[in-house]
């Protein structure tokens, strides 16, 4: 016969545990839809942007670009970056697993030395983990980091390929498709290769200063926004991942509540059962 | 002719409307732009931004961004912009007291570069902040 009092105690701690993972999935949701949105927000910008480098790099013949800004150079790949974007907390499913198994894919599909730089601490312990060589840290970004903090890790990237450490860098992060739908996904942050954008008109611009230098200013810019976007999309992602699971966890613990005060009742009855068995069989000898 | 013109930051898409006259600080001089302005891509320097639409003027201020101008539409990749009724204008004159103090104070290990763009950026806020409280002034540019 089950002990109840063991079956109680583990019922109250799975009730408890229940309640934390309840009131996590809650929180992550109200989260959840704040970065969300400012995921969105980010959008617009990044379209703009995408649309003015298009219409700048239009005005500029091509044999030209690699000399007007070291980030549009192409280089024979003998070096690569990866900036690997990950959570910094655990308990969001699968998320951070499968972003690193695409990491670790990435890596050995490469036949040159891959560096990284990693953003939130899962990644980065998985790069410690592996011997991977890590260039750069970045942990705590907060859960609404604005592009000012966002500056730095564009920055250690860029000067870095500007000064030919590296000559194609990838970027490597969760991307938010719906709430139950993260997916990890492998993107080409530098060189840029507006080639690549939505085909810009071509149209003879005036330039203010002039044009190398407009250029040389907004392409920064841009792969700090390529990185923005990539944070805003992996906190979304981290926030729903984190709900989902949570409330798996919240019904499991009601699922395993239940089968226990089964277990609990059906203990107690034959308890019951028992002590009467006893006290008739005692009085039947008595008598 | 209206003149379409969208203005977004990193964090935001600020406006989207159709306006008769835009003025910009550009890092070459003020621009006014008209519709059936011939393409032009500038940096823009911090400083205030002014849409008139029919009689009607709205003010936003900028730190500093970029801005692109086809004929029919003009686009303002903007560092951070404001609109007049946003701006805190306590903090605004806040903001401007500690960029004013660290400039004069020309203490070791100053940026002095820096220490005027943030001064510059909160004079434009404050410049903005004041239209709200009278509308009636015409634009002057000084």
């Amino acid at each position: 016969m089950p002990n109840t009092r063991l079956i109680k105690r583990r019922i109250r701690s799975v009730q408890s545990i229940g309640k934390v993972t309840k009131a996590m999935e809650m929180v992550a949701a109200s989260r959840m839809k704040r970065a969300q949105e400012r995921a969105l927000a980010a959008r617009p910008y990044d379209e703009k942007i995408r649309q003015v480098i298009a219409n700048l790099s239009a005005a500029i013949p091509p044999s030209q670009e690699g000399a007007i800004h070291p980030l549009l150079e192409v280089r024979p790949v003998q070096r690569v970056q990866m900036l690997l974007i990950t959570t910094d907390r655990g308990l969001c499913g699968a998320l951070n697993s499968n972003i690193i198994r695409v990491a670790s894919n990435f890596i050995m599909e490469q036949e040159v030395p891959v560096s990284a730089v990693a953003v939130g601490r899962k990644g980065r312990d998985f790069c410690k983990r592996c011997g991977q060589q890590v260039l750069a840290e970045f942990t705590d970004m907060g859960d609404r980091p604005g592009l000012l903090d966002i500056a730095p890790i564009a920055k250690v990237v860029t000067e870095d390929y500007a000064s030919g450490k590296t000559d194609r860098v990838y970027l490597i992060y969760p991307q938010f498709v719906s709430t139950v739908t993260q997916n990890p996904v492998v993107r080409q942050l530098l060189p840029v290769e507006p080639t690549e954008f939505p085909a810009g008109q071509n149209v003879e611009y005036i330039f203010e200063p002039n044009a190398s230098y407009v250029l040389g200013q907004l392409l920064p810019r841009f792969v700090e926004m390529q990185v923005y976007r990539a944070i805003l999309e992996t906190i979304a992602s981290e926030q729903s991942a984190r709900m989902v699971a949570m409330r798996n966890a919240t019904d499991s613990a009601k699922d395993l509540f239940k089968e226990l005060t089964l277990v609990f009742n059906k203990a107690r009855q034959e308890a019951i059962t028992n002590e009467l068995l006893d006290m008739i069989g005692t009085k039947i000898a008595l008598e | 002719m209206p003149l379409k013109i969208d203005i977004v930051t990193a964090e935001r898409a600020v406006l989207s409307d159709e306006v008769d006259l835009v003025l910009a600080p550009g890092v070459e001089g003020q621009l006014g732009i008209l519709p059936h302005h011939t393409p032009l891509m500038t940096m823009l320097a911090p400083g205030e931004i002014v849409l008139r639409k029919g009689g009607d003027d709205t003010y936003l201020a900028i730190s500093g961004g970029f801005l692109e101008v086809r004929p029919d539409r003009v686009v303002v990749l903007a560092d951070t912009a404001e609109r007049a009724e946003e701006i805190d204008l306590a903090r605004a004159e806040e903001a401007r007291q500690r960029a004013g103090d660290r400039l004069a104070s020309r203490e070791a290990g100053m940026d002095l570069l820096k220490s005027e763009a943030a001064l510059r950026r909160a004079l434009a806020r404050l410049h903005v902040a004041q239209r709200r409280r009278r509308p009636e002034k015409p634009i002057s540019r000084d």
